[in-house]
Order: C-alpha cells, then structure tokens, then sequence
C-alpha cells in the first residue's frame, strides 16, 4: 500500500538546513527519524504535509554521551542503542530496563526515544523514564534555542509544546547524585510487542527521596505528587506501602479502550507500584531483581 | 527520484516515488518476493530485513530512505545454499505455510551474529516481534537453539542489561 499523499522529501546534511527547511514549511512539514509511527500514520493519511524532513544524515543528531555528569542522547539515538550502551546500562539502567520493553526488536532497532516522545502517545514508555530524571528535551529553530523541562514538555495525547519551527536535537538528563535504584514496570496484554495497558516507574535514593510516574493512565505521562509526597523522608514498610497503593488509585485518571478496561488499570497501577517500589528499595540494597526482569 | 541500494550484495539502481514504501519496492520494482506484506504497522514482522545488519521492518520505511544503504533478504543469506540456521528450520519442520518464515530467518540471523550461543530466553526475545499462525512458535525456536549450538565455539551471551 503506498502513501497516496504527495509530499516532498528532504534529507539535509546539516542542522541548520534542515532548520532552513522547517522554518519554509512550518507545520506542514513533519521530521523523519525512525518512521517507525511516522510512516503509519502517513500511510493511513491521518498526516498530509507538504515536506518530509529526514533528519538521518545530520551526524550531530547520532550522540549517545556521558559529559559532564549528564546523560547526552541525540534525536537520532535508537532504543537498541540506548539498550546497548554499557555507559547507560552502568548510570542509567532503567533505561535500559525500559528500553528492552518497548515493542520488539525491528522496531527498537529503528525507532528513537526523541521520536517517542514527540509522538507523545500518553502510553509512551520513555515518558515515565525521562520524569524520574528530570530529563531536558533540546529543542532548536532558526531563531531560538530551548530546553524544555519534560514535565511541561507534554500538552496532551499526541500533543507536546514544541513549536512549529522547531527541532528536537537531542536530550539529557543529569545523574541522580545520591545513590539510588529505580524500576520500570510495564503491564501488556502479552509478551512481546505490546503497547502499555499502564506503566509505573519508580526510584528511590538512600536519602529516602522518591519519584514515581506514570504512564497509560492520564492524557499524558505524569508524576505521582501525591504518593512522592506520602513517601518521601521515610523507608518503606508494609503500611506505606498500602497507602501508597491507595493514593495511587486516587490520583491517576484511567480511561476505558481498546486495550483495557479503566478499574483494569486502576488495579493494576496499584499492584504496579507496589511491585516497583519493592524492586527498586530491594536493588537499591544490593539485591532484588536484576534489570529487565520482568515483575508482572 | 533515482535512489541506489547494496541488495543482496549487489548494488541496484531504482527509480521511486518519495511515498513508495521500501516493501513495495523491494518486491515490485526489485523482484525480491520473500519480504511478506503482513499488517503493514509494524506489528507481525513477515516483511522484516535487514539494513546495515539490523532487522527492521520494511512496511515502515520509505523506500528513498534505503538510498546508500545495504539491504540483505532471505535471497542474499541463501545465495551458498541453505544455512545451518535454514537447514535447522527444514529438519524441525518450523513452518507450514511458510508465510513468517523470511521475517524469522532474519531475526534469528540476526540474533546468532550478536549472541552465537542464546537462550531459549533469548531467542524468544529477539523473535517476539515476528508472528506466526502455524506451528505455535516451539519447532522454531527449538530449531534456532540447535542451530546455534553447532555454531562453533562456546561464548557467553551479552546479558540482556
């Protein structure tokens, strides 16, 4: 089945064409990296721009970096590779735990975790990841140069607040300094490819400090304020641990499709949580699951 | 717009429209037939090849992206005969309608050049994303396992994190 929509393609060899070219196009045109949901919804003409910016061939875009106690990662950089990477695996490895979830093989090989953020599906699994860390999203135009906190990056489903003429570069996020674990739970309808029913992510320091988020369970991907502010200062125990589950249930916002049903994922986020914040208390010791184990 | 390809270890020339879909290129305009169209979104996996060495789904790719790329089908692997991969498939009896296996044999491909000696685990992973609707999945992982045993010398997979 080919695109029935006409476009034209560009493949600029530098940034700043490929900003040159935005800032003709505007909002008809849409920045090619993996394709992997791109292509789709061109095929399915839900998309009909006047041009199609292939941003492969701007080599700045490639970088997966440690630099100055920050994790740099390029529009460019693939799940595989940030799965990949013994520098993320060693700082970062919920990342990887998070990379090694997402749909299968031939499409980590491909698609970018800037892509997965632009297409800002609330079911986004680098959502969740991104707000434990406070991760910065890059974003460049011909004029201006930005970084955008992920917190006030999404706008809504499929909707995030970057501007016409603007490009994502890269992203970064700086290294949590106190020592800490963190764990990414995922809930599919089976193994494999699937889209989230509903994610938690979870870190916890030896300060005691936490962070949770959620994804799959809101418009957008969200942290949970209410059980960070339930939790923080205090080792976990059995009766945190209950009340977080129910504070959890209180402050995310499920909805009822084709992949669940809204009490499923009320449940579910609860029992998520609780598995999460196990894991992560119990690697942050030394011990507990290896990363990409699978707790659900 | 004329775009060129390494393809099978042949370089080949084509012309193409910027909305034609790599898949339908390679097996119209290209006569490579073993890359299947399945459900087009990326999800079954049966029009999976290679480009630079990695598995990727051709469904999802626009054809003028492949332009300086090295492109490798069920075709290119087979060109000596049968692999011990394939020849493994054919005594386990993987397939019967055959329709995933080009996507299967390169996922596994792929697989056993990044870890010769996987895991039953292992090979269940790196094929999640190729669906079959035949033999429910065990001759053919099984067939991946024996395959990869006789891959020459013992080395450890890379651990999954």
């Amino acid at each position: 089945m080919a695109i029935t929509h006409e476009f034209e393609y560009l493949r600029p060899a530098t940034l700043g064409k490929a900003l040159k070219a935005l800032a003709k196009y505007g909002r008809k045109a849409k920045v090619l990296a993996g394709g992997t949901d791109l292509v789709g919804l061109l095929n399915d003409e839900i998309l009909q721009p006047d041009a199609v910016i292939d941003i492969k061939a701007i080599e700045e875009l490639r970088a997966l970096e440690f630099k100055n106690g920050k994790l740099q990662i390029g529009a460019l950089t693939t799940f595989s590779e940030l799965l990949e990477s013994d520098e993320v695996r060693r700082k970062f490895p919920v990342i990887a735990e998070m990379a090694g979830w997402v749909a299968s093989l031939g499409i980590r090989n491909r698609a970018t975790m800037a892509g997965n953020i632009c297409s800002a599906v609330p079911c986004c699994d680098s959502g969740p990841i991104l707000l434990l860390y406070d991760a910065l999203i890059h974003a460049k135009s011909r004029d201006e140069k930005r970084k955008i906190p992920i917190a006030q990056w999404f706008a809504g489903p499929r909707k995030t607040v970057l501007k016409n003429k603007e490009i994502v570069t890269g992203l970064s996020m700086p290294e949590w300094d106190i020592p800490h674990a963190a764990c990414f739970v995922k809930l599919r309808r089976y193994e494999g490819e699937d889209l989230a029913q509903a994610s938690v992510a979870v870190l916890v320091d030896k300060a005691n400090n936490y962070r949770i988020a959620y994804g799959s369970v809101g418009p957008k991907p969200f942290r949970g304020a209410a059980v960070e502010a339930l939790l923080t200062g205090k080792p976990l125990n059995e009766a945190l641990l209950k009340k977080a589950v129910e504070l959890a249930r209180l402050e995310i916002q499920p909805i009822t499709d084709i992949r669940s049903t809204k009490e499923y994922r009320s449940h579910m986020t609860g029992v998520m949580l609780e598995r999460g914040l196990r894991a992560a208390v119990s690697r942050l010791a030394g011990k507990g699951p290896a990363y990409g184990a699978s707790l659900i | 717009m004329k775009i060129s390809m390494q393809l099978n270890g042949e370089l080949r020339d084509v012309e193409v429209d910027p909305r034609d879909i790599l898949l339908d290129v390679l097996r119209e305009k290209l006569g490579i037939k073993s890359p299947k169209i399945g459900c087009e979104k990326g999800d079954c996996g049966a029009c999976t090849i290679l480009m630079n060495g990695k598995t990727v789904r051709s469904c999802l790719i626009l054809a003028v992206e492949a332009d300086g790329q090295e492109i490798v089908t069920v075709e290119g692997i087979g060109r000596q005969g049968m692999t011990p991969l394939q020849k493994a498939f054919v005594q386990h009896n993987s397939f019967q309608c055959g329709f995933c296996a080009p996507g299967m044999t390169l996922s596994a491909t792929e697989l056993l050049s990044r870890i010769p000696h996987p895991t039953h685990e292992q090979i269940r992973e790196a094929l999640a994303g190729n669906l079959c609707r035949c033999t429910g999945y065990t001759p053919i992982v099984d067939a991946v396992y024996e395959a990869s045993r006789k891959n020459g010398k013992r080395t450890t997979g890379k651990r999954k994190i």
